[in-house]
């Protein structure tokens, strides 16, 4: 069914359900108990995951399967946000046009710089794609003002034409929608305790993202895919075997660039604002983390490296020192001012430490990411279960 | 002509700082084949060697001066450096003044250890993997240094100044024969780009006239035969890697006064520098140098108002276009050899 073999289908499956039931799962303590700050059920966290899962994966089909490390992805990221924010203002703000134009961009810019940066390869190729996301960072801070809105941003504003639905020149800017459906449009449930947020706009991107994640299932499944494959594990043979490989580089440069101006557009869709911020090569080098944390070229490791930079991200920021104080206050008091002290810089402000430590401990002992830790544990448990006693049932490793 | 010149002067101290910053990326390329994304950091981590000079020499006591009074009525409370203390006041206050250059003294050993240990310690394990991975490591590290930085420094910029003496601005127009102040230029600036010649000159000298020098260049072309030759290469590798972050780092030091420092100002330069080791080509050391200077002189002539009239916001986007050109036409960049990064 849909191409897919039943492991696969399987797969998908549990994502979606994941996808769809994350509300509730990723609400797991009650409102007013002291674990509630691990809560991520809330519209705000749960959108940018999925955005950004949506990035990494796209990024995922470039770096993962062909090896050429894209330090400009973020350029895609932008334009893609600032086409959605144009189509919001033009013709409306119902969210659909602006995100396929933002696709539509994504694609022709990737298209662009893939075209020139992928006639090298190795470091000229990270560096290439970073001079361009560079440029185009630059020019949105300055030349392209009238375009960008420069730093402030660019934002609908009430004076928009509009076209599309009649633009109202009093009130505020109506919220992005789907045929009337607000973005921002929240049911709260109250079961047990806790409070579980449905929102509009999350489902928007989770769907998305999981359509997004079944096509990557299929490219990487696909003879497409195992050429991409092929180009990483020796580009010089493929050269000799008489075959081009320039144009399925391109076409995987575009699908990722594509993917890009997804995450793009639907960021501004969720929020619509765009800076020039989003291009810069530090936002580049954001979803380079996220796809190496979580495992390149796996399925499943960029989504991972997304949920969980966000998450973290989000979690660290709001543990200060008095927080740390209440965790540790079962200790003395020497000892509690200790441990606060050791945990300081890495707790509120410090995360982007913490996660530069994390992202070198991955690089150095788990080249493969989460995954490969997950892969690592499971065989080891697997392993000492076999040692408790025969089985010679058991299927072999592989 | 005298605005042409003024330009070029006004490309020379970002020139500088290119091409110091690339002649390590190159240095450490060239003898270990690494590609090190935390360069940027160590010009970073030099630049903060200086302020944490200027903190040190300005560590004082307070004592109550009972012959001045402050609007209260109260004996006022004058703080002294240790410095004026020991030294006196004239010495003192010059020794104060020039914090930005003594602290040339505390960044050399801090750098060389700082690149010795991080060698030894994290970039030995990546030789033998891939330069993505290389990549990816030293990106890391980078990130690390430099929140630590901001931890300990905060995120303003801190301002040190450069020497009185120092601090105006020479009529270099005057000099050279123009009218008067048609070139007017920083005094600082000048210096900064007369001690980039020297260290550059240094680092040459360095390679081509000691047995030292010798030995890591025949290095660098058949590492593998210099080992053979009973040659501890490893060793003296180890020791260019600490050389170039100590080269970084004086290029940090002393362009603390051209712009104040801050935690980001190490991955901002490096990624123009790992465009000028693009542009002039992977593990050529002339070409680093070369390709900074002009590099830096071209965006200077890109931020003239005639040039930008005629394209608009070319100044942000000379340098790239230009690598890319270059990356296109000229695949190994400007001076590269044949057999470098081309696996």
């Amino acid at each position: 069914m849909l191409g897919l073999g039943k492991r696969d289908l399987i797969f998908l499956a549990v994502v979606l359900a994941l996808t769809l039931a994350a509300p509730v799962l990723l609400n797991p303590f009650a409102e007013n108990s002291g674990l509630a700050q691990f809560n991520a059920g809330y519209p705000d966290l749960m959108q940018r995951i999925a955005i950004f899962a949506i990035f990494a994966v796209g990024f995922n089909i470039l770096f993962g399967l062909t090896g050429y490390l894209s330090f400009g992805h973020a350029a895609f990221l932008g334009v893609g946000s600032y086409s959605a924010l144009w189509m919001f203002k033009l013709l409306s703000l119902n969210i659909i046009p602006g995100i396929i134009l933002a696709v539509i961009m994504g694609g022709v810019f990737a298209l662009a710089i893939g075209y020139v940066s992928l006639r090298r390869s190795g470091i000229y190729f990270s560096i290439l794609t970073l001079a361009f996301a560079q440029m185009s960072y630059n020019l949105a801070y300055s030349v392209l003002t009238p375009i960008t809105n420069g730093e402030s941003g660019l934002q609908p504003d009430l004076g928009d034409p509009r076209i599309l639905d009649a633009a109202s020149s009093s009130g505020s800017v109506p919220p992005t929608n789907i045929f009337g459906l607000a973005m921002s449009e929240t049911w709260k449930v109250d079961f047990l305790g806790r409070v579980f947020q449905f929102n509009a706009g999350y489902y928007v991107c989770g769907l998305i993202s999981v359509l997004m994640f079944y096509l990557a299932l299929r490219i990487f499944r696909s003879p497409f895919g195992m050429m991409l494959r092929a180009v990483k594990s020796n580009q010089n043979r493929l050269n000799y075997t008489g075959l081009n490989t320039r144009p399925y580089m391109l076409t995987a440069f575009v699908i990722s660039g594509m993917y890009a101006g997804l995450a793009g557009g639907l960021m501004a869709a969720m929020d619509p604002l765009a800076g020039p911020d989003r291009m810069q090569w530090t936002a580049s080098g954001e979803v380079v983390l996220m796809t190496i944390l979580g495992g390149a070229g796996t399925m499943l490791g960029p989504v991972l490296g997304a949920g969980f930079i966000k998450y973290f991200e989000n979690i660290f920021s709001k543990i200060n020192d008095h927080v740390l104080q209440g965790w540790f206050s079962v200790f003395p008091h020497w000892l509690q001012d200790l441990l606060v002290t050791i945990f300081h810089p890495f707790m509120g402000k410090g995360w982007n430490l913490t996660l530069g430590l994390l992202f070198m401990l991955v690089v150095i002992f788990l080249p493969g990411g989460l995954i490969e830790g997950g892969n690592r544990l499971m065989r080891l448990t697997r392993r000492r279960r076999r040692d408790d006693g025969p089985r010679p049932s058991e299927a072999p490793a592989e | 002509m005298d605005a042409i010149i003024l330009q070029m002067l006004n490309g020379l101290d970002k020139g500088s700082a290119y091409a110091l910053i690339a002649l390590g990326l190159t240095l450490i390329f060239g003898t270990l084949g690494v590609v090190n994304f935390a360069h940027g950091a160590m010009f970073m981590i030099g630049a903060f060697c200086a302020v944490t000079m200027q903190r040190l020499l300005h560590l004082s006591f307070t004592v109550l001066d009972p012959t001045k009074k402050d609007f209260l009525g109260n004996p006022m409370k004058v703080s002294t450096p240790y410095i004026e203390h020991w030294f006196g006041k004239a010495t003192g206050a010059a020794i104060l003044d020039w914090s930005v250059p003594i602290s040339i003294l505390l960044a050399v050993p801090v750098m060389v250890i700082l690149g010795v240990v991080m060698e030894r310690g994290l970039i030995k394990h990546f030789y033998k993997r891939a330069h993505a991975d290389q990549i990816l490591v030293t990106f890391g590290l980078a990130i690390v240094l430099q929140e630590i930085v901001k931890q300990v420094f905060g995120a303003n910029p801190i301002p040190t100044p450069a020497p009185h003496a120092l601090a105006g601005a020479l009529d270099l127009g005057a000099m050279l024969g123009f009218a008067a102040n048609t070139i007017v230029y920083p005094a600082w600036r000048l210096i900064y780009f007369l001690f980039s010649l020297v260290i550059i000159g240094g680092v040459f000298a360095f390679l081509q006239f000691t047995t030292f020098g010798m030995v890591v260049r025949a290095g660098m072309a058949d590492r593998e035969t210099v080992g053979l030759l009973g040659i501890n290469i490893d060793r003296r590798f180890t020791i260019m890697f600490g050389l170039a972050a100590a080269v970084a780092g004086l290029a940090g030091v002393m362009y603390t006064p051209i712009n104040s420092p801050n935690y980001h100002m190490g991955m901002d330069f490096l990624v123009l520098s790992f465009v000028v080791v693009v542009v002039g080509g992977m593990g050529s050391l002339p070409g680093a140098v070369a390709a900074g200077f002009l590099l830096g002189i071209l965006e200077s002539f890109g931020s003239m108002n005639a040039v930008k009239d005629l394209i608009p916001g070319i100044d942000q986007i000379i340098i790239y276009v230009i690598a890319i050109v270059v990356l296109l036409t000229r695949p190994r960049g400007l001076m590269g050899r044949r057999g470098v990064m081309e696996d």
